[in-house]
């Protein structure tokens, strides 16, 4: 059972301006059915120019239909300028907090409210522009670089599983967390390496044979249950010395990513708990695999 | 928060006043070693002997084929580990897709331990094909390892048919029957299941003890190593209260059965015309015919399972649903994936299980909040196109 605020039950149970509104001056639908969640966010201005109306309809779990509802109520009476200051956030706080796991439903309700405002501002242009700002970084979701690089500035996210909390990507395959990772560093810059909690430093020398069982334990216990998430796997063909030659499986021998994975997460971790002189390559045979992924 | 209408059966269940009558003894002054050398732990004995007895004789099996464990999930995890540990060249494990997270998991970490796993599939009403089965498994094949009965639809699976393909092929059969035990009548020495695992708390018992039944001479290794306990397969001092509680369980089980079979059965198809009379675009998940006569799958479209359980707690009702948002993950539930239920449903999908604890005033009860709740959320979705 969630642990929700008595102001998330509250607009749960008595959502405020629920509807569509006819000759709406903006509108902005985000979400979709497969994602679980889906909001629709329209609102009026006033003569003064500011917004004095706004209505929403949501699919979604409680917390998605709470945000919906306290974001119609905090946008009444802001001028669009005033509105487009609202962040994430300013929704949680409004709502006395969101548990971890549901903060991609604040954004949601962040981002209808910037595509209606962009609906609106886009009116009497030519042929209103309906595509996302940026690349899509997680396809399962949908989720643009700059979506993410938002949601990591306005909420000080420094990991990717916070990331993935916040607005969802990362969460159904997983092959774009290398890339998450990426545009959390670009964010955050240097806060990111100092938040890394690195292990004490191992001074002494290991044998062959025990390096090559901490290999082996190191990959089964830290690297391999992230590549699982990815639908795909990691295994140690060879030590010489101190290159540690492995082979993709499944999904992640055919990742385009793989490079990028081999480099910063099975080096880096290997680096971290073993020995920092060792080099990681990519055993030849690994491509050739056929596709195991399993059918979800 | 007053009333509790209980539908959440196949989740856990109500520990019978009986059985904790039973238990208390054994938490308090009866507090003796069941191996001890003294009539004080002897008399302790003689009720996990007995015990024993009475989960025989809901299983239709010998006391002796009755191994206690902490849990369904450990029942499990020892037939799939303990099997595989006597057939060492044998690399391959066959399952389904709609298994629970207590097999479903042991059996994907083999992958990375060099076997293969076949999931076998089921269709859009849940149930198998066994002619997959009978194509995959092979002399190589160390255990095949299949539900009786689904957690989620209570679809309910040809256990007997499948213990007949494995049998023939020399394969050991485990089935996961924690959601079958105490409501499909079960004679296992007349069966061709090898090995079965239940779990106490789901009928009735508290939680913390299981069984794994083990047919006699089925090869299975230790899986819990030290004192002689369970003939040496599952070492540990006997978690006594829980073992007297389950004997007791089992034994009312035995009693109740036929009022599962009718009485329950008419309830839970009670609950589920009236829910499908009220709520337009609602559909039952699973196959109708061949399903537990507790549990009721049912799916709202274009609306969202944790609003609805949500909604249904206000008024003290407790189910449980498919969707997404319930475990905190951001995909529906495997099952109702595996059977294709589509997305607009899946997320939607409601479970209420009965038992033999709830009354057709209950589910009356039920019936007419739940199509209030449906509409009131339909308002809310954008998916519902309202005039």
């Amino acid at each position: 059972m969630w642990d929700y605020t008595d102001d998330v039950m509250e607009h749960f149970f008595h959502p405020q301006n629920v509807g569509i509104l006819k000759d709406a001056d903006g509108t902005g639908e985000v979400g979709s059915l497969a994602c679980g969640d889906a909001l629709t966010f329209t609102f009026k201005l006033g003569k003064d120019g500011r917004i004095a109306e706004a209505m929403f309809k949501t699919f979604g779990c409680a917390s998605a239909i709470a945000s919906s509802s306290v974001l119609t109520e905090m946008v009444k009476g802001l001028t669009l300028e005033e509105a487009e200051k609202i962040t994430n956030q300013d929704i949680v706080k409004q709502l006395g907090g969101l548990p971890d796991q549901k903060m991609h439903c604040s954004v949601m309700g962040h981002e209808a409210l910037m595509a209606a405002i962009e609906n609106y501002r886009a009116k009497g242009r030519a042929a209103a522009p309906k595509s996302k700002k940026g690349r899509v970084v997680c396809t399962c979701f949908g989720v643009t670089d700059e979506e993410i690089k938002r949601v990591v500035h306005d909420n000080d996210l420094t990991s990717v599983e916070q990331v993935t909390n916040y607005c969802k990507a990362g969460g159904g395959c997983g092959g774009c967390k290398g890339q998450i990772e990426k545009l959390i560093a670009e964010v955050q810059g240097d806060r990111v390496k100092k938040l890394r909690i690195h292990p004490e430093p191992r001074p002494r020398k290991l044998t062959n044979i025990q390096k090559i069982a901490l290999i082996q334990d190191t990959m089964q216990e830290q690297i391999r249950p992230a590549m699982r998430i990815h639908g795909g796997d990691i295994e140690l063909i060879d030590v010489v010395d101190d290159r540690v030659i492995v082979a993709f499986r499944g999904m992640c021998a055919s990742c385009k990513l793989a490079d990028y994975t081999l480099k910063e997460v099975v080096e880096a971790r290997l680096r971290e708990y073993v020995s920092p002189d060792l080099v990681v390559e990519e055993g030849t045979d690994s491509r050739n695999q056929p596709h195991q992924h399993r059918e979800v | 928060m007053n009333r509790v209408i209980y539908m959440d059966n196949n989740a856990t269940t109500k520990v019978d006043d009986a059985v904790i009558e039973e238990m208390m003894p054994y938490l308090g002054e009866l507090y003796g070693n069941p191996s001890s050398m003294h009539s004080f732990g002897g008399q302790v004995a003689k009720k996990v002997q007995q015990s024993r007895q009475r989960i025989a004789d809901l299983l239709g099996c010998d006391p002796d084929e009755i191994i206690f464990t902490s849990c369904g999930t450990e029942s499990d995890n020892a037939a799939i580990r303990g099997t595989l540990a006597t057939y060492p060249r044998r690399r391959k494990v066959i399952t389904s897709r709609v298994e629970h997270p207590a097999v479903l998991s042991p059996c994907r970490e083999l992958e990375h331990h060099g076997y293969q796993v076949y999931e076998l599939s089921v269709d859009k009403e849940g149930n198998l094909n066994l002619d997959e089965l009978a194509e995959v498994i092979d002399d190589n094949t160390a255990l095949v390892t299949i539900m009786y009965a689904n957690n989620e639809t209570g679809v309910i699976f040809p256990v007997e048919e499948i213990g007949a393909i494995c049998r023939a092929r020399g394969v050991p059969f485990h089935t996961d029957a924690v959601q079958a035990v105490g409501k499909i009548p079960l004679t296992l020495r007349r069966s061709n299941i090898d090995m079965l695992s239940l779990s106490g708390h789901k009928l009735h018992a508290p939680k913390g003890i299981g069984v794994l039944y083990v047919r006699r001479g089925t090869r299975l290794a230790p899986f819990l190593l030290g004192g002689h306990q369970e003939a040496g397969r599952r070492g540990g001092t006997e978690n006594v209260a829980g073992i007297a509680a389950l004997g007791k369980a089992c034994q009312l089980a035995a009693d109740s059965m036929d009022d599962e079979n009718t009485r329950v059965r008419s309830l839970r198809d009670r609950l589920e015309e009236k829910i499908l009379a009220v709520c337009p675009d609602s559909m039952v998940n699973g196959d109708r015919e061949n399903r537990l006569p507790n549990t009721l799958n049912v799916s709202f479209e274009f609306i969202e399972g944790e609003s609805i359980l949500m909604m249904l707690n206000q008024y003290g009702i407790c189910a449980s649903s498919g969707s997404a948002c319930t475990s905190g993950s951001l995909e529906p539930s495997h099952v109702m994936r595996a059977m294709g239920v589509p997305f607009t449903a899946a997320h939607g999908s409601v479970r209420f299980s009965l038992s033999r604890f709830n009354t057709e005033e209950e589910v009356d009860f039920v019936a007419q909040k739940i199509g209030p709740i449906i509409h009131r959320l339909r308002e809310l979705s954008p998916f519902v196109k309202t005039a």
